[in-house]
């Protein structure tokens, strides 16, 4: 994975610096709050309803086995013992104080870690495919082109007040596991005419109040002119992006607003005249540079086949449904790729103790070549495992709470923090989440109903991603009362759609039977036990599930 | 409110004029975007300085062929949130090549100051706080970029490939 | 400033996070700020409402807290209950670890 040489070390250290003097600003009364939130916020601080909250960068969800043990030693030592991982592949702690915050950012500096832009009005932590470097189907290794995104971004000065924050997805292949298309841009790699590798820019997607699905702008746009393409459309964003309004800010409101093909026309004549300046230009050698950083790890050769994993399966039916459900094709004949699961039932989606961060780390340097990644599903992966070492790793991970074979199944959720932390929450999360799991404990169960994408936000903001669902539920507040209201349909792969409202909200009390309503009218009415939830709902519609739920009515 | 211009405290010598008043005979004059397409002719034949006010409203394009009839550009961020006023240095400098002052007004803070002096502005409309040492301070914090902009040209990249 | 409290609201009192660590503290009738939501001083009525949050707002200035506002109670068997879900969750902390916040502390 990439390493800081000189020069990033050097950023990130005065970087620090710079934020050690933000906080005693505030402290000594130099600065309001007022002045010190934007400051804060770009580095990753908020206040929540309970504390402060930190949220470390985790650059295109790759971590090393050392990173991570530092990422529990900080639980254990400024905070309660446990981290959050996000939909943004970051980190999050609940409960930092704000005078240890610079230690805090000291201690992640000497494993090459910071929290720059993890929030703000600016470019955020870039995200991708979690299998990168890894998948038999893509194209080439994203994290080469997101690290060379992520250092484009890093204070950038042109772009840290935009008019609002923009988020970043790459994915290297067709097969989109990093949810480009509702992202402020999305890049799928692609082959150039030339064959090299080049890259489709969507533009405008996002989902909060308003989901919106990227537009493709920008086609195969060449290697040398990624830059100068990427700075051609911030800019044309900082310049005519609104700014009267809070809800109608982002990119994508752009977009909607002057039309995709205006919006293409704009970016393409900025472009032309950066790449007249021609100082953008991204040259071979540094991308050679990078791309060494990520030269797949020394492989053993191997059979594809495994009898010890068959016989293993065989034998241990948990094992077997974790191998089904958990486990990815590598490129590599004889390994895979192994999804940890954040997801117990009765667990808090995405929450990892610092005793299983140091178990991660563990089996990542013993079966993974000390690599580990986050995924926008919050859950984490070891990219690079031989399928014989599967048994022991699992049996590991099972033993640490994090052998749940539901990898892409019901008890499977994105689940925003909610009222139980968030400051902008109108409803919980995570309880909803929480009974969820355990309605449908039983793994039989899950594997019968098969993948189906659950996402739970606890307000409008949509961090739980419940528009992208293939059920989505919605936290709202009625007087001071939590309500769920639910959507179908939505899905964030390669064709993105955004979930319908079912009908009126249901109370805390309603919502888990309602959900269990659905999975029922769907299992009755599938064609064959491979047709999907999703493939289901886009056959027949929302009305057997709405006549079913609201029957009473 | 003092000018910090190229790390010094200045004094300001310019006349801003709104676009009721009649203009003075003499001195440097600093006039609205408006007056200056108006009256461009009689600005520009007059003995003295001429500057030109951006509002965070009025992109630099309108002024991009006459550049080189101004000694000053200030541009107003009424917000410090507000950031289109570095797109427009940017593009002042760097696409439109002008070389006068270029000097951000409104709502400048110190922790803004760094970002404004790489995308190019060389003077700033700041509080009494803000001493030619704080700015020097707040503009040293960060001392490598990795994008060339306005007075960046020594990138990270430059550094690595030399 | 935030606004968790609505307009018809009759009894409030208010609350704020501490600038140091951003724990949740309650202003007191002693004007002071503390942890615990019993030890709040209560306002009946809008009038009396607006002056007990004006009597706050020195406090940011001293930068002993930031963002205070005015939130509902309601008092049960001499307890102080806050009204809406969000305070109730803020006075105890997480509803999923009843081992983290205020609720998980013993009152010295």
């Amino acid at each position: 994975m990439y390493r800081y040489d000189q020069f990033d070390h050097k950023l990130v250290t005065e970087r620090v610096n710079q934020f050690r003097g933000q906080v005693s600003r505030r402290m000594s009364g130099e600065m309001t709050e007022d002045e010190f939130k934007p400051l804060r916020l770009m580095n990753g601080v908020y206040l929540q309803l309970h504390a402060y909250m930190l949220r470390v960068a985790v650059p295109y969800g790759t971590l090393s086995s050392v990173q991570m043990h530092k990422l529990a030693d900080i639980a254990t030592k400024y905070d309660k013992g446990y981290g959050h991982f996000t939909t943004r592949q970051n980190l999050q702690y609940n409960w930092p104080a704000l005078e240890d915050l610079p230690k805090i950012l000291d201690e992640l500096a000497e494993v090459e870690m910071h929290a720059i832009q993890t929030s703000g009005n600016c470019i955020r932590n870039v995200t991708a495919d979690q299998y990168a470097g890894a998948a038999a189907d893509e194209i080439d290794d994203p994290r080469i082109w997101s690290e060379i995104i992520r250092q484009w971004s890093t204070f950038h000065p042109e772009f840290t007040f935009l008019p609002r924050k923009f988020k970043f997805a790459v994915t290297g292949c067709s097969n989109d596991r990093a949810a480009i298309r509702v992202h402020d841009i999305g890049i799928e790699l692609v082959r150039g005419k030339d064959g090299d590798v080049a890259f489709d820019i969507h533009v405008g997607g996002g989902q909060g109040r308003t989901p919106m699905i990227a537009k493709l702008i920008g086609e195969a746009i060449s290697r040398e002119d990624l830059l100068a393409y990427l700075e051609a459309t911030l800019r044309v964003y900082n310049m005519s992006g609104r700014r009267d309004h809070l809800y109608k800010s982002r990119i994508k409101i752009l977009v909607h607003d002057i039309g995709a093909e205006e919006m293409k026309r704009l970016v393409e004549e900025e472009f032309a005249l950066v790449k007249k300046q021609g100082v953008l230009q991204l040259p071979q050698e540094e991308v050679d540079r990078i791309r060494a950083y990520f030269a797949a790890p020394d492989f053993e050769t191997l059979d594809a086949e495994c009898p010890e994993l068959d016989a293993a399966m065989a034998s241990n039916k948990r094992f077997a449904a974790w191998v089904n459900t958990n486990t990815a094709q590598h490129k590599q004949a004889g390994y895979t790729i192994a999804n940890i699961s954040l997801k117990p039932i009765g667990g808090v989606a995405g929450d990892a103790s610092d005793a299983q961060m140091h178990v991660v780390a563990d089996v990542a340097e013993k079966y993974s070549f000390s690599e580990i990644r986050v995924t926008h599903e919050q859950n984490l992966v070891l990219a690079h495992v031989k399928k014989s070492d599967l048994l022991a790793l699992w049996e590991t991970l099972e033993a640490n709470g994090m052998g749940t074979p539901n990898l892409g199944l019901i008890t499977d959720q994105i689940v925003c923090p909610g009222l139980d932390y968030c400051a902008l929450a109108n409803a919980r999360s995570i309880p909803i989440g929480q009974e969820i799991t355990e309605r449908f404990a039983d793994l039989d169960r899950q594997h019968n109903i098969g993948e189906l994408k659950l996402k739970i936000s606890g307000c409008i903001n949509a961090c739980g991603h419940h528009h992208v669902g293939h059920i989505g539920i919605l936290g709202v507040d009625k007087k001071g009362t939590e309500y769920y209201q639910v959507t179908l349909g939505g899905s964030a792969d390669e064709i993105t759609s955004v979930g319908k409202i079912v009908g009126r909200a249901f109370t805390e009390h309603e919502i888990v039977d309602a959900i269990e309503t659905i999975v029922e009218v769907y299992l009755d009415l599938r064609e064959s036990p491979d047709e999907r939830f999703l493939d289901a709902y886009r056959r027949v519609g929302i009305a057997p599930f709405k006549e079913k739920l609201y029957a009473d009515n | 409110m003092p000018i910090i211009k190229k790390g010094e405290w200045v004094s300001d010598e310019w006349i801003s004029v709104d676009d009721e008043t009649d203009l003075p005979v003499e001195g440097d004059v600093l006039v609205s975007l408006t007056r200056y397409q108006e009256n461009a002719a009689a600005l520009t034949a007059r003995a003295g300085k001429l500057g030109v006010r951006l509002e965070a409203s009025e992109p630099p394009e309108a002024i991009a062929d006459v550049v080189g009839s101004f000694d000053l550009i200030t541009v107003d961020f009424p917000a410090f949130k507000d950031g289109r006023g570095y797109s427009y240095a940017r593009l002042l400098r760097e696409r439109f090549g002008y070389t006068g002052e270029l000097r951000a007004v409104g709502n400048v803070l110190r922790d803004q100051l760094s970002l404004m002096w790489r995308c190019g502005f060389d003077a700033f409309h700041v509080n009494q706080s803000i001493t030619p040492e704080v700015f020097a301070e707040s503009i040293g914090e960060l001392s490598i970029a990795y994008q060339p902009t306005g007075v960046t040209k020594d990138t990270v990249m430059n550094a690595r490939h030399k | 400033m935030a606004q968790h409290s609505n307009k018809l609201a009759k009894i409030q009192a208010v609350t704020a996070n501490r600038l140091l660590d951003g724990h949740v503290v309650y202003f007191t009738a002693e004007g002071q700020w503390s942890d615990w939501v019993d030890d709040v001083v209560l306002a009946d009525g809008k009038e009396e409402a607006d002056a007990l949050l004006a009597k706050a707002l020195p406090s940011v200035e001293t930068r002993h807290i930031v963002d205070p506002y005015l939130f509902e109670v309601d008092q049960e068997d001499g307890k102080m209950v806050p009204k809406s879900v969000r305070e109730k969750i803020r006075m105890a902390g997480p509803t999923i670890r009843l081992d983290l916040g205020k609720q998980a502390a013993v009152r010295s």
